[in-house]
């Protein structure tokens, strides 16, 4: 890259160094291939006693009911939906990684994306967790989220958000993964043909559904994955639009509001991309792919980091300018209540995390180097998080009677679940990046220089 | 070159570059033959015209299927809110079919989806397994780092000698026997 052109700059190298198809295949396989190292075990028990607190918290809120929970009257959605709205917000970066910045022809994509969409799966099956836990008895859950037949003869209510969330992040999650798998297919060829051990052959093999690389099943493979990401672009949207919707239809101060469904999906992205960039910081150091996750590719994520805040910061202006303008005594009540009231902490800690720190962003310097953006993306996953409480706890413990008003605070088993869900999506990811290859080395061959004919063909 | 119990599946030509590779693919499309493929890494752009490959029926399936989803969605919520135990709602009449287009969406896009997939299984070929590309070990190469271009002894243009030229016309110098390994199964 020299600095003296005079012309637009020209996009930096996906893949740093010399880098050959055989070399990117060792590079990537590497860490699935050798046996777990003694750092993978020390992380991994790192993040045992966080699962395992899950699991504590998880069982005995079922075997004591959700009593065991700080909701109360006005209360009745309090920490478990924050965490469900937060870890579904968090998977959808790995969505719009994998599917819009396909359809948008981002080649720089290619290396994170595998990594993301990993993320994608993990958190929703994170979010899952506490829908399911809340209804008291997972197991009779089906019949009250789905529309099955019972012995009251009576059908869900299609006319509800909370239904509609049922299909969205049951779909969701599913395409995720169908969408995951297909994309995986092609590097299980690999891992198969590299594998040495007959069971490991015998295992990748069966996983990759015998991919052969023909050209015949590429012509329609990648036919099919352009009709996964164009199915997936409006399923993520509506997904956390439908997540919204949970609130917005409601008639409480502070949620009936029309601009929920876009500041959801910003939010979302946002605070996904704080934490793809979290941990693959951590992963490829770990595994040694800073040539091919490059800090080009983190100055990229950033710029989608500073444009999502600006886009949440103009959402959290509107609301409190609708609030004024509408002139609705409660609207206004609720957001002179959030900025001065009892979460006040909450508020100003969110709007400094999201809005006003993301702006040193706009350093080059500090956008594309690790020790000034890291504190940076992790403040915005905190600040995100408390974007829900905020919205969700604020707008509850004060609506339209006075009387009927009391404070939250959690209890230790909503702390337990919330802190071990991250030991449960760090343990799904651990066991990832121990079993798969983290990056798609198929994909990412394809968008090397030389890779592709020199001319006349590109279509 | 023939063993005996090992049967001649066909003849691979293996490519460094993708230029070769597309040029190869074209003499062999127009020199007829109809039961060849093209082995590759990552999926090579062109590489279909070169073949003379027509374009994937799948989205006229993923719209298809799409469509019968939200179809679907939309008929059942119809028949469970107005027909089999109609509940009236917040004052909204029982075919409240505005309320009902989320989940017909989502049920546009879980069919859709899961045609796709399918569809793709079964135009790839998926969950077969066996292939002589396996038996004669060139399969870690196509999957890894070079391009194969595959002639099927069963087409019937096929001979080893015309089929090898073919191969060397284009550029080749690695071209090798592919069998079907029999005697493994015994």
């Amino acid at each position: 890259m020299s600095d003296a052109t005079a012309t637009l700059p020209e996009d930096p190298p996906l893949v740093q160094g010399d880098i050959t198809l055989q070399k990117l295949d060792d590079d990537i396989s590497a860490p699935y291939e050798a046996f777990p190292t003694k750092r993978w075990w020390i992380a991994f028990l790192l993040v045992q006693p966080l699962a395992i607190a899950f699991l504590v918290c998880f069982v005995y809120t079922i075997g004591a009911g959700i009593g065991t929970w700080g909701n109360n009257a006005p209360v009745g959605w309090g920490w478990a939906i924050t965490n469900f709205v937060f870890w579904i917000g968090i998977g959808h970066a790995g969505t719009l990684i994998s599917a819009i910045l396909y359809l948008l022809r981002q080649k720089w994509r290619t290396g994170i994306a595998r990594f993301a969409e990993a993320m994608t799966i993990f958190a929703v099956i994170c979010a899952l967790q506490f829908p399911l836990i809340h209804t008291g008895r997972p197991w009779l859950a089906a019949y009250w989220l789905l529309p099955l037949p019972n012995s009251n003869n009576i059908w869900v209510n299609f006319r509800s958000p909370l239904l509609w969330d049922v299909f969205a992040v049951s779909t969701y999650g599913l395409v995720s993964f169908l969408f995951w798998y297909t994309g995986l297919l092609p590097d299980l060829a690999i891992a198969r043909d590299r594998a040495k051990h007959k069971v490991r052959k015998l295992v990748y093999g069966i996983m990759s559904l015998g991919w052969k690389g023909s050209n015949r099943a590429w012509s329609h493979y990648e036919k099919a994955y352009l009709l996964f990401a164009g199915l997936s672009t409006p399923l993520v949207l509506s997904v956390h639009s439908v997540v919204s919707f949970d609130f917005a239809v409601s008639v409480v101060p502070g949620w009936h509001t029309t601009i929920f469904p876009p500041y959801f999906v910003a939010g979302a992205i946002f605070s996904g991309f704080a934490m793809v960039a979290t941990l693959i910081i951590i992963m490829r150091k770990y595994f040694k792919l800073q040539h091919v996750i490059t800090n080009d590719h983190l100055d990229v994520m950033n710029r989608i980091v500073i444009a999502t805040s600006l886009m949440v910061g103009y959402a959290y202006i509107i609301e409190i300018f609708i609030a004024w303008y509408g002139g609705v005594t409660f609207e206004r009540y609720a957001f002179i209540n959030r900025a001065l009231g009892p979460y006040a902490w909450a508020y100003w800690l969110m709007v400094t995390c999201n809005v006003i720190l993301p702006q040193l962003l706009w350093f080059k310097k500090i956008r594309s180097t690790v020790k000034y953006l890291y504190p940076i993306v992790i403040l915005v996953n905190l600040g995100m998080w408390l974007e829900r409480f905020v919205i969700i706890i604020t707008s509850l413990t004060r609506d339209y009677l006075p009387s009927s008003w009391d404070d939250f605070a959690p209890s230790w088993v909503d702390i337990g679940l919330l802190v071990g869900s991250f030991g449960l999506f760090l343990t799904l990811l651990l066991l990832f990046c121990r079993f798969l290859p983290t990056v798609a080395m198929a994909e990412t061959k394809a968008v090397l220089p030389g890779s592709q004919p020199s001319g006349g063909h590109h279509d | 070159m023939t063993d005996s119990g090992r049967q001649l599946a066909g003849i691979i030509g293996l490519y460094d570059d993708p230029d070769s590779l597309i040029a190869a693919a074209e003499k062999v499309r127009d020199a007829g033959y109809e039961k060849w493929d093209c082995h590759t890494p990552y999926p090579v752009h062109g590489l279909d015209a070169a073949m003379g490959l027509k374009p994937s029926p799948l989205a006229f399936l993923c719209l298809g299927a799409g469509g019968v989803g939200a179809g679907a969605a939309m008929l059942m919520q119809w028949w469970m809110s107005a027909v089999d135990y109609p509940v009236r709602i917040g004052g909204k009449p029982f075919f409240s079919w505005p309320a009902f287009v989320p989940i017909a969406f989502e049920l546009f896009v879980l069919f859709a989806s899961l045609a796709t997939m399918g569809g793709m299984l079964v135009l790839c070929k998926l969950g077969t397994w066996a292939s002589p590309l396996h038996d004669s070990g060139v399969m870690a190469e196509v999957t890894t780092t070079r391009h194969g271009v595959v002639l099927n002894a069963d087409d019937p243009k096929f001979d080893e000698e015309s089929a090898r030229a073919l191969l060397e016309e284009a550029g080749c110098d690695d071209i090798r026997l592919l069998y079907e390994n029999v005697e493994e199964e015994a």
